[in-house]
């Protein structure tokens, strides 16, 4: 008895002090945007392998999980895939790494070859719940939207004008991967995605076709030119002036040392 | 040695179980602390209505409770016919060898992890329905998918009840020349009833519960389902789409579904312990 106590004790223990032990100085926390992370994930292996002894710790939970741990401490470096509101510009300084757009995407067998701003509103608000009302076929329209906080939605939201309930969906989605497969499983869907993954997507078989915006194509070489209406930066964000190490992750983040890791997951070094 | 190890097992025990019912009661008044400054602010009115849209400061939960409650009924009700005769048919009437590789088959499907049955439902089963009923991602293919994923529950514990079934029984309907139909409708089948019922809603509890699998078939769009082919969300997948990205009120508006959440499945499981027998 009196030995499990004390084990208990013990654990208890250990486990109240785990948060405290594994704030090592050389170790850089990342958390936020499900965009920004697998990109920071490798180019935190790239750093660690320059800075031996360095540990890159990245975590995902969307960009307001990298706003709110880098405003109040629990991330070294906040990962943010939209600029930031002023609000958070006040506290917040953002480090742009690399820029992504966000296309319109229909399945590959949907004759729709564009649509304009207006019927892009129609379609999501409700109005046209028809292909046939967007010069398409006669079968109805399967509107994907995102869950409420994603940047993704936000992006859209701003771009068309709407509020999130103005939105009427037959299908909300979490991320990039599963509006892809829900587009390219519904002949009469449409939805909006990265453009990144979805080229990947698209060179990898699946049946989705990306929609132009305002008569600009979906490309990745638009994104890069600033000509594509929907495009976000990805940032590394920091509270004030970043730690020494900190910076030191920021600038290679911003060097070319890593282009090819920015092109490798289908995002556009931002110009400089 | 053996009266002081007697000594210690029944300490040891209780604190054991006394840290089990103090973990769940520390869970419950975290979600209680965490649901708080929502439920502080807006007071409980603001939960009540039909509109979620928590960026919005619009908290109702009450399409999401209903949705919930429809799909898991949903559920139940084409896996509750289909596990009790798969029950009967693996304890009665399949060959011994048959029957033992059908029960292995239930094991087998009661350990596919939800997110196996949630892909397949989404890559599979989704486009298949949006063929017949657009947009494919319903109430309908959520209750399919969780009616799959709690069949083996509900057959493997219905099939146990009616293994307990006393022999003496059956063999008082042979003697008296009665039917197998007969003796497995009016016999067996009564006298497993409370077991029966029990796999029923302990299946129920799960799909109440479950969200990946929900989350990826149900399309996730707040609203009253007008029709069994109208998407669906769920408090288990509204928790899981939205947690990762919502601070503040949102976040607290999350919380207060998972309590209602835990309270649906407590009730649940009173219910099921009203049912059980008393001195099984």
């Amino acid at each position: 008895m009196k030995h499990t106590l004390t084990f208990l004790a013990t654990l208890l223990a250990v486990l109240a002090f785990l948060p405290a032990a594994h704030a090592a100085e050389d170790k850089l926390v990342l958390t936020g945007s499900s965009t920004v992370a697998p990109l920071a994930l490798e180019i935190g292996k790239r750093f660690e392998a320059a800075n031996p002894g360095v540990r890159v710790d990245v975590q995902t939970g969307g960009s307001s999980r990298g706003v709110a741990d880098a405003m109040n401490g629990l991330a070294d470096i906040g990962l943010v895939s939209r600029s930031l509101k002023p609000v958070e510009a006040k506290t917040l300084v953002a480090h742009t790494i690399a820029l992504d757009g966000v296309a319109l995407i229909v399945h590959a067998g949907n004759p729709v070859r564009q649509l304009d701003d207006a019927q892009i509103k129609a379609i999501y608000t409700g109005r046209i719940r028809d292909w046939r009302g967007a010069g398409g076929p006669d079968r109805p329209i399967t509107v994907v939207s995102k869950a409420e906080g994603r940047s993704t939605l936000e992006l859209f939201l701003h771009y068309t004008g709407l509020k999130n309930s103005q939105v009427r969906a037959q299908a909300v989605i979490g991320d990039n991967q599963q509006g892809i497969k829900t587009v390219a499983g519904n002949p009469g869907a449409i939805g909006y995605v990265s453009i990144g993954a979805a080229e990947y997507a698209v060179e990898h078989g699946i049946p989705i076709r990306l929609l132009p915006m305002a008569g600009v194509a979906a490309t990745t070489d638009a994104v890069q030119r600033g000509r594509f209406p929907l495009t976000r930066p990805l940032n590394l964000v920091t509270h004030g002036a970043p730690s020494p190490l900190a910076a030191r992750f920021i600038a290679f983040a911003q060097s070319p040392a890593v282009r090819d890791l920015i092109e490798a997951q289908y995002f556009v070094p931002p110009p400089r | 040695m053996n009266r002081s190890a007697d000594a210690l097992l029944a300490p040891l025990t209780a604190a054991m179980a006394g840290a089990a019912a103090l973990l769940l009661a520390g869970m419950l008044g975290f979600l209680l602390a965490e649901s708080w400054p929502a439920l502080a602010h807006g007071g409980w009115l603001r939960f009540v209505g039909l509109a979620w849209y928590p960026l919005e400061g619009h908290f109702g939960l009450a399409a999401m409770c209903i949705a919930t409650l429809a799909v898991a009924a949903l559920a139940i009700l084409l896996a509750a016919p289909l596990g009790l005769a798969c029950a009967l048919f693996a304890r009665f009437q399949a060959p011994p060898a048959l029957a033992a590789g059908f029960r292995g088959l239930l094991a087998l499907m009661a350990g596919v992890p939800s997110v196996v049955y949630g892909f397949w439902g989404l890559t599979v089963l989704v486009p298949l329905v949006a063929r017949w009923q657009p947009p494919g991602a319903s109430l309908f293919t959520a209750g399919l998918v969780l009616a799959l994923m709690i069949l083996p529950t509900v057959a493997l514990l219905a099939h146990a009840a009616l293994a307990a079934v006393p022999r003496s029984l059956l063999d008082g309907a042979a003697a008296l020349g009665l039917t197998q139909r007969a003796t497995l409708l009016k016999v067996a089948v009564p006298a497993a009833r409370r077991g029966i019922a029990g796999g029923v809603l302990l299946g129920l509890a799960r799909a109440l519960g479950e969200t990946m699998a929900v989350l990826m078939v149900a399309g996730n769009v707040v609203q009253l389902p007008a029709s069994v082919f109208d998407p669906v969300r769920v408090l288990t997948a509204n928790i899981a789409l939205e947690m990762a990205y919502a601070t503040g009120t949102h976040r607290a508006g999350l919380f207060v579904s998972g309590l209602l959440l835990a309270l649906l499945v407590l009730g649940l499981a009173w219910f099921a312990a009203r049912l059980e027998p008393r001195h099984a």
